[in-house]
């Protein structure tokens, strides 16, 4: 891999142009002048330009992940904004936004502008989400409105899910005032009983301490009813269970305010992965059954899922190297998410790759209210070019994360970046390029 | 007698970690060498060279009384040399990891480990790490495959025959290692396997196994052939689990009214230590239907012939 300055002058030559916005897809080229788009379709190019050739490959928008842990502050042993903004070029994407249970929390305008500040000079769009409860305790509420002009784009206490009723409808409401969406991990501590797996056929025969799907669907049933009652915005995260998508296809008849996402690794494997008690397994919520995962594939075709998110979860050897009940829980997505959902949703449900780009781009750019339409003339360049038929195994050692807690190493991908273009950045796969 | 210190067939798999996908010629295998072992506990000097240079750790991470005892007496008899390490006093509440620590033991040159260990999944955690034999003595509610397999032997010692037989596994169910290992086998076996107890302790999913559930205990004796009784817990007692001791030995303790009211003579284990007037009665443990001190003395004859299995004939011949 290499990244480098972007020219002054770039053209992408005889690409699939894949235009998620606008539902489009035609070939041609793209001329990049300064950073900007300068022209888009049969572009005759004179003078001196820097030319990429992108036959045979697509060259569509930068994605978009609603979901990441970069670890910064506190654990730079996992990730760090910059190792994770070369993470996330490495799997397409150019724009992302950071969870806040770090340490300390983004739960203050101080620490909003410490990721704002410091992501500044990093080849990809940060933005960090700020903590609903201040120290992400579930009591009392942080200082929203400060923290969005600082630029917080989103609230959640992602990882510590809000338990108490009140302080979730209050932080409904309150979020009315800086009009963005509140983001709760849905799990009801109660009914998760500690839980370390999903409950069902495996736990049973492992004696893992299951997880409930109901712990996961009664919590968004709570979170829908607040959310409707409140006319606030509401985004479900990491949906796991049939159950819950039940309650999100519901509310959608209804309420165009709530949306959803969906991991890829909730989309790639089913619980029997637990029977050799990989801990690179061990995410929150639990991956489920089989009859889960094709609920959440249907729902992802119908529109019940809106979009894509990846959960990116560093976490060191030591912490995932240990007994079952003690490794952390998540893992790392940002890098292998297309040549999953690619080989999941396209090779194998049958959907139209312009669809699942979608999930990937305009779709998580209009729940954050994120400019959608990227392909025009003098925007500001986000995109990603990729070699969507490219078969390849996923391998530890060209993982770009400071962490490799992957249970897809050893699996076969379908359809890899091979340029990512983004602020002043070019990020490209040799490897991929040359195969 | 087969002489023991004959090698016999290698076991399939290099490890005991646990009995779901056991195969069966295999546990027949471990049960007819037990029979061989037990003979030796007969003898004036219990002690044969099986083991004789055979370097084995004791890693108990959670108390344990008869298992610990059981497997250092099976290894005593079978000439091993042995160490133990016991978790309280452990450098793991140090802060050392699970892994330096396995790694580090293995390093002073060892053949096998025993392992008890409070958390599923921790036997075959150990062989990411390290070369030698793990026998897994205990994981969490995951597996207990020596207390299965030394259930089996004093089944088959009494039956004497494992298909078919009708045996009823009783107690909290969710959270027994000796159940779930006791299920794979015996299944693996033909035998028949029925669980009864409180219905919030048996997770349902268990009938993919194909075990029948009941919950109530007279159903399950009128059915059993034996029952395999389980401790239940004290420590569970009132956390909405099981609400009082009365009502649990009201529901389900063995009690010799109990029994009387079926006809058949039916086998009593108890994996132990058994809490007397709880889930058995002092008169139902001590009486001629239980089996529960046979099983304590086929235990060390099933560790020596799986220790023997797993770890022997490597110095006779030179190789492994």
């Amino acid at each position: 891999m290499s990244l480098q300055k972007l020219n002054s002058r770039v053209a992408l030559q005889n690409g699939s142009l894949l235009d998620p916005y606008n539902g489009e897809i035609y070939s041609g080229d793209i001329l990049i002048e300064d950073g900007k788009i300068s022209q888009i379709g049969k572009i005759s190019f004179e003078g001196k330009v820097e030319k990429i050739d992108c036959s045979g490959k697509v060259v569509t928008h930068g994605f978009c992940d609603l979901h990441v842990h970069f670890r910064e502050p506190g654990r730079e042993d996992k990730e760090t904004l910059e190792t994770g903004a070369i993470a996330a070029l490495a799997g397409g994407f150019t724009r992302v936004c950071v969870m806040p249970n770090t340490n300390p929390p983004l739960d203050t305008p101080e620490a909003i502008n410490f990721i704002i500040k410091k992501s500044e000079t990093l080849p990809v769009y940060i933005h960090p989400i700020g903590a609903v409860s201040k120290n992400q305790d579930g009591r009392d509420l942080t200082e929203m409105a400060l923290m969005k002009k600082q630029g917080a784009v989103a609230f959640s206490d992602d990882g510590l899910p809000i338990q108490d009723g009140s302080l979730m409808r209050t932080a409904l409401e309150y979020s009315k005032l800086v009009e963005v969406p509140i983001i709760n991990h849905a799990e009801d501590e109660c009914l998760r009983a500690g839980g370390l797996m999903n409950e069902g056929k495996v736990s049973s025969q492992l004696g893992l301490d299951g997880n409930i799907d109901l712990a996961e669907s009664v919590m968004v049933h709570r979170d829908i009813e607040l959310a409707s009652y409140t006319k606030a915005k509401l985004h479900v995260p990491h949906v796991s269970s049939s159950k819950a998508l039940d309650h999100i296809r519901n509310i959608k008849l209804s309420n165009n305010k709530i949306s959803a996402e969906v991991t890829p690794h909730h989309l790639f494997f089913n619980e029997e992965a637990l029977l050799t008690f990989n801990t690179n397994f061990k995410v929150g919520p639990p991956i489920r059954s089989e009859k889960d995962r094709l609920d959440l594939i249907d729902a992802v075709k119908d529109g019940t899922i809106d979009c894509i998110a990846t959960d990116h979860a560093p976490h060191t050897i030591e912490d995932k190297e240990t007994t079952f009940d003690l490794a952390t829980f998540g893992m790392i997505g940002l890098e292998s998410c297309f040549g999953v959902v690619n080989r999941v949703l396209v090779e194998e449900s049958g959907m139209d790759l312009i669809d699942v780009i979608k999930l990937l781009t305009c779709n998580p750019r209009k729940i954050m209210g994120f400019e959608e339409n990227l392909f025009k003339i003098g925007a500001e360049v986000e995109l990603t070019v990729i070699d969507p038929n490219l078969e390849y195994i996923f391998k530890k050692e060209n993982i770009k994360s400071r962490s490799v807690n992957s249970p897809y190493i050893g699996e076969t991908m379908i359809g890899k970046i091979n340029y990512t273009i983004s602020k002043d950045k070019l990020y490209r796969d040799v490897d991929a390029i040359n195969k | 007698m087969r002489n023991p210190d004959k090698k016999l067939n290698m076991l399939k798999n290099k490890h005991l970690l646990g009995l779901k996908g056991y195969p069966a010629k295999d546990l027949q295998t471990i049960i007819d060498t037990a029979y061989n072992f037990k003979t030796v506990l007969d003898r004036p000097i219990k002690k044969v060279p099986s083991l004789q240079g055979v370097t084995i750790v004791n890693l108990f991470f959670e108390n344990s009384t008869r298992t610990k005892i059981s497997f250092e007496l099976a290894q005593k008899r079978l000439s091993a040399d042995t160490v133990n390490f016991s978790a309280s006093s452990s450098s793991l509440t140090k802060g050392e990891s699970f892994k330096d620590t396995a790694q580090n033991i293995e390093a002073m040159k060892i053949d096998a480990v025993v392992m008890r260990h409070p958390t599923p999944g921790a036997a075959n955690h150990l062989t990411n790490f390290i070369d030698s034999v793990v026998i897994n003595a205990g994981d969490g509610t995951h597996e207990h495959p020596t207390q299965a397999i030394l259930d089996m032997m004093s089944l088959h010692e009494k039956f004497g025959k494992l298909k078919g037989l009708k045996v009823a596994i009783v107690g909290d169910i969710l959270h027994s290692r000796v159940a779930l290992s006791n299920i794979y086998g015996l299944i693996t076996m033909g035998a028949e396997v029925m669980l009864c107890g409180p219905s919030n302790l048996i997770p349902v999913q268990l009938k993919e196994l194909g075990v029948k559930i009941s919950y109530k205990i007279n159903e399950a004796l009128e059915w059993a052939d034996a029952i395999n009784v389980l401790r239940i817990q004290r420590e569970r007692m009132g956390k909405s689990l099981v609400p009082s001791i009365r009502e649990y030995r009201e529901m389900f303790g063995i009690t010799s009214k109990k029994l009387s009211q079926h006809k058949k003579e039916i086998v009593v284990m108890h994996p132990g230590p058994m809490n007397r007037g709880v889930e058995i009665d002092g008169d139902v443990a001590d009486g001629d239907q239980a089996l529960i001190l046979d099983q304590v003395l086929n235990g060390v004859a099933s560790r020596m012939s799986i220790l023997f299995l797993l770890c022997g004939g490597k110095n006779s011949n030179g190789e492994n």
